[in-house]
């Protein structure tokens, strides 16, 4: 019994799971170590999953299909920023709006130009030479046998991190969350930052819904992303708004919910509303116990005024 | 004279005017309100009562018969202002709360206008209320006939189940599938996972992977939120069974058989009783004998 709830495939089920939550997540801890919260992840995710999908209907071009997605996620950035940075609104309020609004516009696209539940051919999978085949611990299959997305999305986790510690950008990322008025001193454009690393977390959102609706799922319902884009955000404070940390609760989420739906699967003999809770009581375990070392941005949530302190 | 004329000619005006009401009173269409969880297209539940009243429409005609469908209303606070708002409009004739969820709203409201008929489902419960028609689908027979060839057709031996929540008639389905594919291959492995949502699309689409990578061919799964999971057994050569609508033109090569629900039996019932005032405390159950059920390809 252990060992098909530890099968090979239950961990390359946790690295799709996975996928979006990445993009998503590391696109938000972007805006949030600059100062800004954006609670509309799951509705800029809705756009760009629905851009995606029907760019691909139309074009068969999966490339535009991306392309479409990042996009799409890149202006619902722009707005999200004007509302946040130069309106300097209630982030957590005006996210919800941001978030609602993509919810229904993506659902009434959907309803105008594709009305039924269709799929699109998508992302197939990619078996990488030589590694695909490793045995050991069943590697190949685990790690080397998806689509290009999640491949990006794994990848995007050390990129990020150079991004944030080791480049001058993100120093200045770093700079207008911490302190902004210093930042400002030293000559930093803290609107502008906040505007790229919201625009980034934007693009990144779309991403993320594009990895659902054109690589993992292949098919546009409603409301596709259930709500996914929430943990994600949640996912960025599990990880101490460290790309790390949030690769380490995403994993950590998805190989619960792999698990539990290996539970399941496999007959073992619990309620089926427990199985279903497991991740988020493991998540909301490991979050207490990590909520003692949070190192929160101190400008996070905090509109910038220049002169103020 | 003059007088007389003109007394006659108000008399007139007054009798055609009253011809016109009662003609136009004659001719007041039957008036239906829906609220439903999902979307009309969804391939499942919503669809299924939208085709259905679309199927009344065409045989009463639509002058005849119309209706307000409220779609996408998961949320059940706001699927109880609507049920509200048209229930103290006076509006409609009949109002369905499409969705077990809708149950305890409807027990609450229905008491406050006895004059207002209403339906609810999938269940049995009118809750003694003399104006709750309530209707459900014995879902396990249509589960148990996809069950049965679902467990011939498969040669792994391995199928894979895609439930929502663990009950009404998703429960029923899953169910009657189970014995059906028992009963025609007791050695049959069925793998089943509640997911607990009905509208989670992703973990339904990873649930389906899961039964893959454990080696079943044959899928099956009740609810909106399967649209993944069809994806997932065409892209791996297996086989779909579907309930609900027929969902025959996603599934493409790799859909069997849908159990479709043709809830216009049971709105015939209801409109009919209606009609002889009767507004309720009667509940109603599709079957594959009445028609309310048909297996489809």
């Amino acid at each position: 019994m252990i060992e098909q709830l530890l099968a090979p495939s239950v961990f390359a089920a946790a690295m799709r799971l996975a996928t979006p939550y990445l993009f998503a997540s590391l696109g938000e801890m972007f805006g949030q170590r600059s100062g800004v919260l954006n609670l509309g992840v799951d509705g800029t995710m809705l756009m760009g999953a629905f851009f995606g999908f029907y760019t691909v209907m139309i074009t068969e071009s999966l490339l535009l299909g991306v392309l479409a997605a990042l996009i799409t996620g890149l202006i619902m950035g722009l707005v999200t920023a004007f509302i946040s940075v130069t309106l300097k609104a209630e982030q957590g309020i005006s996210g919800i709006g941001i978030y609602l609004f993509g919810l229904g516009m993506s659902e009434l696209l959907y309803q105008r130009l594709i009305g039924t539940p269709k799929s699109v051919s998508g992302f197939s999978n990619i078996y990488i030479p030589g590694l695909s085949d490793i045995e050991f611990l069943g590697i190949g299959e685990i790690f080397f046998r998806h689509n290009l997305l999640v491949y990006v999305a794994f990848a995007l986790v050390p990129v990020s991190a150079f991004i944030l510690n080791r480049t001058p950008f993100g120093l200045m990322i770093r700079a207008a969350g911490q302190n902004p008025q210093a930042a400002d001193a030293m000559g930093v454009n803290v609107t502008r930052v906040r505007y790229i690393t919201v625009m980034i977390g934007g693009m990144m959102a779309g991403l993320a819904g594009a990895s659902l609706s054109i690589a993992l799922l292949k098919v546009f319902q409603q409301n596709l992303t259930s709500g996914l884009g929430f943990i994600a955000v949640a996912l960025v404070y599990f990880g101490r708004w460290r790309p790390l940390g949030i690769l380490i609760g995403a994993m950590l989420f998805s190989v619960v919910q792999a698990i539990q739906l290996q539970i399941s699967a496999i007959g073992i003999d619990i309620p089926s509303e427990f199985a279903v809770m497991l991740p988020y009581v493991i998540t909301i375990i490991a979050l207490v116990f990590a909520s003692k070392r949070m190192e929160k941005p101190t400008a996070l949530t905090k509109p910038f005024e220049r002169g103020e302190s | 004279m003059k007088k007389f004329r003109l007394m006659m000619l108000v008399l007139v005006l007054l009798f055609s005017l009253s011809m016109l009401t009662a003609v136009t009173a004659q001719d007041e269409p039957f008036r239906v309100a829906v609220v439903s969880p999902s979307a009309i297209n969804d391939l499942a539940f919503s669809q299924s009562m939208y085709d259905a009243l679309l199927t009344i429409q065409a045989e009463m005609g639509e002058a005849n018969f119309v209706f307000d469908f409220q779609e996408g209303t998961f949320v059940v606070d706001d699927a109880a202002v609507a049920l509200r708002d048209w229930a103290s409009s006076g509006n409609y004739d009949l109002i369905i709360a499409h969705g077990s969820q809708y149950g305890s709203v409807l027990e609450q409201l229905a008491p406050e206008f006895p004059e207002v008929s209403f339906a609810w489902g999938t269940d049995v419960n009118t809750f003694g209320l003399d104006n709750v028609f309530a209707y459900t689908a014995a879902a396990d027979q249509g589960g148990f006939v996809n069950g049965a060839l679902a467990a011939l057709s498969s040669e792994s031996g391995i199928i894979g189940v895609v439930g929502p929540v663990e009950v009404g008639d998703a429960k029923a389905y899953v169910d009657g599938f189970i014995a059906g594919a028992k009963a025609a291959k007791p050695d049959i492995e069925i793998q089943v996972n509640y997911i607990g949502s009905f509208s989670d699309v992703p973990l339904a689409t990873e649930a389906a992977n899961t039964f893959i990578a454990n080696g079943a061919d044959v899928l099956t799964g009740s609810a909106q939120m399967v649209v993944g999971a069809i994806a997932v057994a065409q892209e791996n050569g297996a086989k779909w069974f579907g309930t609900q609508s027929s969902q025959s033109e996603l599934a493409g090569d790799a859909g069997v058989l849908f159990q479709v629900y043709h809830w216009e039996v049971v709105l015939r019932d209801i409109i009919a009783s209606i009609g002889e005032g009767k507004l309720g405390g009667e509940s109603y159950i599709l079957t594959l004998e009445n028609g309310g059920l048909v297996m489809e390809t």
